[in-house]
């Protein structure tokens, strides 16, 4: 064990108080636009990636409108196939991807773990620019005179072909992908090289903070995943101007073909997706139980396994192809849920016998836990093939994994709450972000709800409009009111940062008496991040530092409820 | 191995003095265990979890599996709900006082590891028990349909007679014939893109796949009619690619087969109305399948 030097003085030498902003040349606009700081691009990622949410939320919208009548209230069904195909994609490909691995991950993995930035700074403002370049490109379909593409977020083939879908929308959005791909992947690498190489002396795996480790995990998956994806969509292209057949079973290609690459690459991005959220709220719950995270070595091998088998269930969203080996992709993701269900003891664990502060970063974190868990337990019967056959294509599966992204959101509202002081030096307002989260966890479950009964009940998903059975109307009623109540906590949430912009910095560099290493640091961070560093003895070397005298870690303790408000243990 | 390095206590006593999640989990397996076993068993006293158990062999084992499955995750789900709320209201902030750091506690994370495995060993096994049947292949169906999918409607076929050939697009909603009591084997496949084979009271679907013919049988136990439509995003007129199922007594199924000459015959013939009659539908409002051959 190698105790940490401190690295005051030479930080101090290097970058005193204010010397930094001199240290980066031009200032203003074109300092954005040429910058390299990790936390300069991890801020444009978190506002762009916020905008895209707003834009898919928009659609979605529109989509609850529609489908208040039988009918369809607002749109034909061309534009309604558009809305939903660009709700979907805006939201798993320019939001909750980029939202996590390029904004709070950016800024955030660097400092807990005490680099001055990313490994390849220039690469990261690289990926920036090419994820802001496919979002507009995606978006620009609208624009086009045949609309954006109308085929689902999923593309399949060969409905995705030039005969099917001739229009220009179709091409921006296999465009679109093909950037925000090499986008995602350059992320990936920087993520991986800098937690592997740029750790500050002290900083064992080991004592990594586990929202580093789940995106160390998450980089990884990545560099697996992504690559697929963005060839199966050169191939796409292709098929569509260069008269290949690979996925035209005319021409003697496979349509199935691209539902494997697609979900080879789709199922590790659920977690692509998901990991990062777990991670922030992993950081959130133990800082505001004052406790360590429970079972930390058990959630790292549980992030690591869910990781290595996300990369053999990819055909269970393939179950009625009729072509695919149903028993070994079921076992595989009944596998894959025992990691994710451990993960849940350690959330639950870490509030056990702490002290919960109901600050609304933690608010949004256990509404995070309900409402994963309703996607979690869902999940659970769509893995079985006999089940999965009379629910897929309805909105069963439309609740199931809208369960699960919603549950992304409000851990994603979790890590904005929480990390905001940091990245501006201000408090977002508490009662708003109450009001807001209270809006948002009812409103998912309102919104949700009523798709689980109606998929039982044959609504196929994707539909513009359901006159086939009117009965319908009723639960689609309370669905969009559950929709349009998360779309008020959105504007809750806008109107609070908004009111922010220009409130005093008075969040200090530690205002949650957190555990990581980010809270060391003055919020906002200066360049590179520290002027100085604490022993890293632990992976809470903050908290180490702040609570010299705080009780030790236990280790197969008693039961913790019988020694009410603890400290009886001496630090010894 | 999972143990701090900061760890410092003496854990010698850990295996006597259990702590009272460990307790609380391993009286809920034993609750499960006499819960879920019947339940997966018999089930039929249950309610439906907004499911029917649908008209054909399979699908009855479907909604008992499906019972079975609603039941383990409401007891799973309900449990850590609980939990998660008790956690969050028990140990709320009561005061500044720096909480016991547990870190680990080996029994309760070897528990929390086990019990769900044991718990997705037994919903796997009964997955099985299940879906083998489903799939399996009848040696010799006494009925065959085949159904071609299109953008946006469904051409349904015999090869017990080649004149029948029904057809029909969108809301004109053709109408797919099978016989009660006997084996139907499906072979499916789709002209251009993917579309979805949905029957709701069948408990079943599947993708209708171009370059892909797929097979599988039905044994239906009960006369009725079915309205369904496609459930994969086809192209513009997805949400109005209906379909109706219409299952009959088998004498009756054969006899019409036999004696059809046209498509429009036979539906005519299988909802009863006279064989002679056929080129009047009786259903005019949604439309006549159109004729081949």
């Amino acid at each position: 064990m190698v105790d940490t030097l401190e690295r005051t003085t030479a930080h101090e030498d290097d970058h005193g108080h204010g010397g930094h902003e001199e240290h980066h040349g031009p200032g203003g606009l074109l300092n954005w636009l040429t910058t390299t700081d990790h936390k300069v691009i991890g801020m444009n990622y978190t506002v762009t990636s916020v905008v895209m949410l707003l834009i898919g939320g928009a659609f979605a919208m529109l989509i609850r409108a529609q489908l208040t009548v039988p009918d369809g209230a607002v749109v034909s069904l061309s534009k309604y196939n558009e809305l939903f195909t660009m709700h979907g994609s805006v939201m798993i490909y320019l939001f909750a991807g980029p939202f996590a691995f390029g904004g709070l991950a950016n800024y955030m993995v660097p400092i807990q773990i005490g680099a001055p930035d990313m490994a390849f700074p220039r690469l990261n403002a690289f990926s920036y620019w090419l994820y802001l370049t496919g979002s507009i490109t995606m978006l620009l379909g609208f624009l086009t005179a045949s609309g954006a593409a109308n085929f689902g977020w999923v593309g399949y083939a060969p409905l995705s072909n030039a005969i099917n879908s001739p229009g220009a929308g179709a091409d921006l959005w296999i465009g679109a992908l093909i950037l925000t791909g090499f986008s995602a992947i350059f992320t990936g690498v920087n993520l991986v090289a800098t937690i592997f190489y740029l750790r500050a002396p002290g900083m064992t795996m080991f004592r990594m903070p586990i929202f580093t480790w789940n995106m160390l995990v998450t980089g990884i998956l990545i560099l697996l995943a992504f690559p697929v994806l963005t060839a199966g969509l050169v191939m796409l292209y292709a098929d569509r101007h260069f008269g290949t057949h690979i996925y035209d079973a005319n021409g003697g290609g496979s349509p199935v073909l691209w539902q494997h690459i697609f979900w080879f690459w789709g199922h590790p991005e659920v977690y692509i997706l998901a990991l990062p959220f777990f991670g922030m709220v992993t950081e959130i719950i133990p800082v505001f139980s004052r406790k360590p995270l429970f079972g930390y070595k058990g959630m790292v091998f549980a992030t690591i396994s869910i990781a290595a088998l996300s990369t053999g269930v990819w055909a269970h969203h393939m179950f009625t192809t009729g072509v695919v080996l149903l028993p070994f992709f079921s076992f595989m993701t009944y596998l894959i849920s025992i990691p994710t269900g451990m993960k849940f003891f350690n959330w639950i664990g870490s509030m056990w016998g702490g002290q919960v502060r109901y600050t609304a970063a933690m608010l949004f974190a256990i509404g995070f836990l309900l409402t994963f868990l309703v996607g979690g337990i869902t999940g659970i019967l769509l893995a079985s093939p006999p089940l999965d056959f009379f629910t897929h294509d309805t909105y069963f599966v439309v609740a199931h994994f809208h369960s699960v992204v919603m549950a992304l959101v409000l851990g994603a509202m979790a890590g904005i709450y929480y990390w905001y002081p940091k990245m501006t030096g201000r408090f977002l307002n508490e009662r708003l972000g109450k009001l807001q989260f209270w809006l948002l966890f009812l409103g998912s479950m309102v919104f949700v709800m009523p798709g689980y009964v109606l998929g039982l009940q044959g609504m196929p998903r994707r539909m513009a409009v359901y006159i086939i059975d009117p009965t319908w109307q009723n639960l689609n009623i309370v669905s969009s009111i559950g929709g349009f109540m998360i779309g008020i906590s959105t504007l809750i949430f806008a109107v609070n940062v908004i009111s922010t912009i220009k409130a005093p910095k008075t969040a200090g560099p530690n205002p949650w008496d957190a555990h990581t290493l980010e809270w060391f640091t003055t919020s906002p961070p200066p360049h590179h991040n520290f002027y100085s560093l604490p022993n890293i003895k632990s992976e809470r070397p903050t908290w180490d530092y702040f609570h010299p005298d705080a009780p030790a870690l236990v280790h197969d303790d008693h039961d913790p409820s019988h020694v009410p408000g603890g400290a009886k243990v001496d630090a010894k | 191995m999972i143990r701090s390095v900061n760890d410092r206590s003496n854990s010698f006593d850990s295996g006597i003095v259990h702590s009272r999640t460990s307790a609380s989990s391993r009286k809920g397996l034993k609750w499960l265990a006499l819960v879920v076993a019947p339940i997966l068993l018999s089930g039929c006293q249950l309610p439906g979890f907004g499911i029917t158990p649908g008209v054909t062999t399979s699908s009855h084992k479907v909604y008992k599996l499906w019972q079975g499955f609603m039941v383990t995750g409401l007891i799973v789900g309900g449990f850590t709900f609980l939990l998660i709320i008790f956690a969050a209201i028990r140990y709320r902030k009561r005061n500044d006082e720096i909480p016991r750091q547990t870190q680990y506690n080996t029994l309760v994370e070897v528990l929390y590891t086990v019990i769900p495995t044991l718990i997705v060993a037994a919903l796997f096994y009964f997955t099985i028990v299940v879906e083998n049947p489903e799939v399996a292949l009848s040696t010799n169906p006494q009925a065959t349909v085949k159904v071609v999918a299109f953008q946006w409607g469904w051409r349904f076929s015999y090869p017990g007679n080649p004149k029948v050939n029904v057809v029909g697009q969108t809301t004109q909603n053709p109408e797919l014939v099978m016989p009660v009591d006997e084996t139907t084997r499906v072979i499916l496949t789709s002209l251009d893109v993917v579309h979805g084979f949905y029957i709701k009271d069948f408990n079943f679907s599947q993708y209708a796949l171009p370059g892909v013919t797929n097979r599988f049988d039905f044994h239906v136990t009960k006369a009725g009619e079915f309205q369904t439509q496609c459930t994969q995003i086809c192209g513009l007129y997805h949400s109005l690619m209906y379909f109706k199922v219409k299952t009959i007594p088998a004498a009756q199924y054969h006899q019409c087969l036999t004696s059809a000459t046209s498509g429009d015959s036979f539906v005519a013939c299988a909802n009863g109305t006279s064989s002679l009659k056929a080129t009047i539908r009786p259903t005019a409002t949604q439309g006549a399948p159109v004729h081949h051959g």
